[in-house]
């Protein structure tokens, strides 16, 4: 939207005293900026594809990891980021809007559109917090056991399979008897000091834990985070129940027991850490350029309601950070293509 | 040196403004590819939670086209959007080419060797 119109010559675009692009100064260097910081962006996303190809151990599958909503149990895959996807274009489409009323002088249109934008932006931002709090506590915990083994085990349609477990198999627990067990371990490491601190003791005693060395689950799911399909069937979340999960629960590699997402040690969704730390790199350098995108937005609607950009006489500013705005939403945009889908 | 945004007379920026009546066609347009990309990512979250890997229709073609549905939302981002679309050629260019000469290298280069040091570990174990 910038002069495209007007005819010049050759030599009067080249030759000085204007800007062959046609633009401004701080919007091409805006510009500019943006192009190295999608280089860096094209670099964590083409790392993060070398490591996944080169990787000899099964990778986590976007959908069965990502599948929650808060405050909802059950599976609802990818529903929470694609809601969080679509925060984004319509914080995206707001900035847009205030760009086009900041073209026609509409001081108001350009205060209330680029509001909207920032709380679309806070509204991703407290998203992703949870998204993070919810990929670090896990749902359920998993382990490694210690010999081959042959259970028997059943899909959601009922079928059942033997399936042949090789040592250092990963297997998960069910969220619920995951977090019971979670509580109980953290009770079994601390059982009396609870009553040393005073105010503490009365709580502790109020919560019972049940008895860490009796709990057996029920269920071990299999395949939970990653695929295995053998003949064209489909062996995602395989359920094994009674003596077979008895069986894998005694055969559990000392210390291999994992809750949730670290970037110290092991993690529930792989064994190999790479999953996660890309994720928390990549999400979190995005997340990054979001809350300083908030921000600036913050201060530009400051000025745009103090009407600085009504006394300099055109609203180019708001261009400025709209691209900025863009580009972030760009980024995400081939995020969750990325980490959620492929 | 004079600040570009306080030059009141053969300012870009001046140029770039337009009345209701062209204001009311652009907003049109932004609707448009408002519904458009909501579109895409619903198709997109869709495809990813219906087919399985399974075999029965190649895991590759769905892969392909999540590639093509995200190049047409990114696509529309930076044209439409960003205003791109409405910018110089060179502008447009100086902005494209490191893209389609540096990043389709470095992927191809980088995809070429992840998938040889698979190669490896599934040979050398």
């Amino acid at each position: 939207m910038s002069g495209q119109s007007e005819h010049v010559t050759k030599d009067e675009l080249w030759g000085g005293n204007r800007s062959p692009f046609s633009v401004s100064y701080g919007k091409m260097m805006m510009w500019f900026f943006l192009v190295s910081d999608a280089l860096t962006f094209s670099g964590l996303l083409t790392a993060y594809g070398v490591i996944r190809h080169g990787s000899s151990d099964l990778w986590p599958v976007g959908e069965q990891v990502f599948e929650a909503l808060p405050g909802l149990h059950g599976s609802y895959p990818l529903m929470y980021v694609a809601l969080m996807t679509f925060i984004l274009i319509i914080s995206s489409v707001t900035m847009v809007l205030a760009v086009e009323a900041g073209h026609r002088m509409d001081k108001k249109g350009v205060v209330k559109w680029l509001g909207y934008t920032i709380i679309g932006g806070f509204i991703f931002l407290g998203s992703q917090a949870w998204e993070w709090s919810h990929f670090i506590h896990g749902s359920g915990g998993g382990f490694q056991i210690n010999q081959p083994m042959t259970v028997a085990a059943a899909d959601d349609a009922g079928n059942t399979y033997q399936i042949t477990l090789d040592n250092g198999s990963w297997v998960h627990m069910t969220s619920d008897f995951g977090h019971k067990y979670e509580h109980a371990m953290e009770a079994a490491k601390e059982p009396v000091s609870h009553d040393a601190h005073g105010g503490h003791g009365e709580h502790a005693t109020a919560e019972t834990h049940e008895d860490i060395s009796t709990m057996v689950p029920e269920e071990i799911i299999l395949n939970k985070y990653t695929l295995e399909h053998k003949d064209g069937k489909d062996l995602r979340k395989l359920v094994v129940k009674g003596d077979d999960a008895k069986k894998i629960w005694a055969s559990m590699q000392t210390g291999s027991m994992t809750f949730g997402a670290s970037i110290w040690a092991n993690n529930e969704y792989a064994i190999q850490q790479q999953y996660a730390n890309f994720f928390f790199f990549v999400t979190g350098f995005h997340g990054f350029h979001v809350f300083t995108g908030v921000l600036i937005n913050l201060i530009v609607w400051l000025m745009a309601v103090k009407g600085v950009f009504e006394a300099r006489g055109h609203y180019e500013m708001i261009e400025k950070i709209g691209l900025y705005w863009h580009f972030v939403d760009l980024v995400w945009v081939f995020v969750f293509t990325f980490f959620y889908l492929i | 040196m004079e600040r570009d945004d306080l030059i009141v007379n053969e300012s870009y920026a001046l140029n770039a403004k337009h009345d209701e009546a062209a204001g009311k066609q652009i907003r049109k347009k932004l609707y448009a590819v408002t519904v458009l990309l909501t579109v895409i990512t619903i198709i997109e979250v869709f495809m990813g939670v219906a087919f399985k890997r399974n075999g029965t229709f190649t895991w590759e073609t769905i892969k392909l086209t999540f590639l093509v549905l995200t190049l047409v939302k990114a696509a529309y981002i930076v044209l439409i959007f960003m205003h791109l679309g409405d910018e110089r050629k060179n502008l447009k260019y100086v902005v494209l080419l490191p893209y389609v000469i540096f990043i389709m290298y470095l992927i191809f280069i980088g995809l070429y060797e992840g998938v040889s040091v698979q190669e490896g570990h599934n040979i050398f174990g």
